[in-house]
């Protein structure tokens, strides 16, 4: 891999542009690896980066069914935080936090992570009592959460309707400066440019379609519509797919598949640089750096697998821009879309062993799986490497479904995750 | 958007009703152990492809039933009462 350097750029000005390589190699599935990823989303790049950067597990495939980074990798609202309620929780989205911070020099890829802040507004004196609650315990998680008055967070956001008239009055909130966003596609192909300079082999249009089962019930491979590849381990972050594939091999997981919807308007001059959620009513938003405002809301009221949202919740997202930003109400809509994501009961990640041997789970992530992606990574590879959880990925094993020691932060914090 | 077919009220608009989880989940006795009851709380078909669901006509007569649909096409392929079998074109297979 030849670095990215002002140098190089330079170089390459005087040359016409003809040096550039492609950033990954796209190569021909071997008939064996040491460890077979299947998702070539942001979760399964990292992991396969982690295993070749952190363990030396270099023999590695990432398989993905259609193409990089398509799935919710390049369909998420790019937010990433973690202001979270439980430590467990805190921990794992810190540490995904603080990997991010230096993402861009670690893969030599410019992330474009913006660590713009993040404010969550709250709306009635129940919902300020419950920010307290949460900014407290944040603060003892060790994150940089702080309660805001409803004056900073006027001046901060001068497009927000705080009047008293406001049809969602805004009574204060919490601030995470940390918070921000980061370009997601940029985030899947640094990642895939980094792990295929380290030797994974990137192989996309490879859709699993059985798994290859050995001696005493393990997995030991991969059929796919590229031929069948054998693997000493497989994992897997397939998102909103991951209960097909647990199918393929014979356990259930408590994932229900949900469409959650993203949106972005128009280009604008500049009006918004931080990031604003709304208690009252999910509406996440902010402004991404080619103008557009990139926001959403809640899931979809059903089950779907259909990467396309329903009528209904778009109407109340954008009536909530419209309400809480009145300013927005006659900008037009560019685009919308919607992932596939996996939401899990307690609202919180499977990561770990799948109760079939030699296969691995990172998914569960349900509506905040980008912001994730670094840790999600790290945990799966270390798992893979080691065939012992992490420490901070242990308490999410499948197992607690089965121990009740369930990490509820669909009920703890609040937010929309 | 879709058009939903109360088996009460007739065809009404989905915002009128809420979806309610998995049909036919059956509840095991007690004592199973955590295994069963684990999987009983928590694990689910979430089938890509029909789905045997509960809903509820919230805003309006607020009855309970059941609804096989297609959760890649979301095609409403039928409708049928609480405490009634799907029909068997639907049945899920065996182990699952």
């Amino acid at each position: 891999m030849k670095r990215y350097s002002l140098l190089r750029l330079i170089k390459e000005g005087f040359s016409g542009q003809k040096g550039w390589e492609p950033a990954w190699r796209s190569p021909d599935p071997k008939p064996r690896y040491d460890v077979v990823i299947i998702g070539a989303g942001g979760h399964g790049l990292a992991t396969a980066y982690y295993l070749a950067k952190n363990h030396g597990v270099r023999n590695v495939a990432v398989i993905e069914r259609g193409w990089l980074g398509g799935g919710n990798t390049g369909r998420n609202t790019t937010v990433i935080r973690s202001n979270y309620y439980y430590p467990q929780s805190a921990a794992i989205y810190d540490f995904a936090l603080k990997l991010y911070e230096g993402l861009s020099r670690e893969l030599n890829y410019n992330v474009m992570f913006s660590q713009r802040g993040m404010y969550t507004l709250a709306h009635s004196r129940h919902d300020m009592e419950s920010a307290a609650r949460w900014v407290g315990a944040m603060q003892l998680n060790g994150i940089d959460a702080e309660l805001v008055s409803v004056e900073r967070i006027a001046r901060a956001v001068p497009i927000l309707d705080v009047s008293r008239a406001a049809r969602y009055p805004v009574w204060g909130g919490i601030y995470q400066r940390r918070a921000g966003t980061a370009r997601h596609d940029a985030v899947a192909w640094g990642y895939a440019r980094a792990a295929s300079a380290l030797g994974v082999d990137i192989i996309q249009n490879c859709a699993v379609s059985e798994f290859v089962f050995g001696g005493g019930g393990r997995i030991i491979g991969v059929e796919t519509s590229r031929g069948r590849i054998l693997a000493d381990k497989v994992g897997m972050a397939v998102a909103g797919n991951s209960t097909v594939l647990a199918d393929k091999a014979g356990f259930r997981l408590p994932v229900t598949t949900y469409a959650l919807q993203a949106y972005v308007s128009e280009g604008l001059k500049p009006v918004l640089d931080t990031v604003v959620l709304s208690l009252a009513t999910g509406l996440y938003v902010s402004q991404s750096d080619k103008g557009g405002l990139v926001f959403g809301g809640a899931l979809d009221l059903y089950p779907s697998y259909a990467q396309r949202g329903n009528m209904p919740v778009l109407r109340g997202v954008v009536s909530a821009i419209a309400e809480q930003f009145p300013s927005l109400r006659r900008v037009r809509l560019l685009r919308q879309w919607a992932g596939a994501v996996d939401v899990v009961p307690d609202s919180s990640p499977i990561i770990g062993a799948a109760p079939v041997g030699g296969l691995y789970l990172n998914c569960g992530w349900g509506t905040g799986g980008f912001k994730a992606i670094p840790a999600g990574g790290w945990m799966l590879a270390h798992h893979l490497a080691t065939d012992k959880p992490h420490p901070i990925a242990a308490p999410f094993s499948l197992d607690r479904f089965r121990t009740g020691a369930l990490i509820d932060e669909a009920a703890a914090s609040g937010i929309a995750h | 958007m879709l058009l939903i077919e109360c088996p009460w009220c007739g065809p009404r608009d989905e915002i009128e009703f809420r979806w309610g989880g998995e049909s036919h989940v059956t509840r095991p006795e007690p004592h199973v152990g955590d295994d069963v009851w684990g999987d009983y709380l928590f694990a689910r078909r979430n089938p890509k492809g029909v789905a045997l669901e509960r809903w509820q006509h919230e805003h309006g007569c607020r009855q309970w039933f059941n609804i096989a649909r297609n959760t890649q096409t979301q095609a409403i392929l039928a409708v049928y009462r609480l405490g009634e079998q799907p029909p068997p074109e639907f049945r899920p297979v065996p182990g699952r």
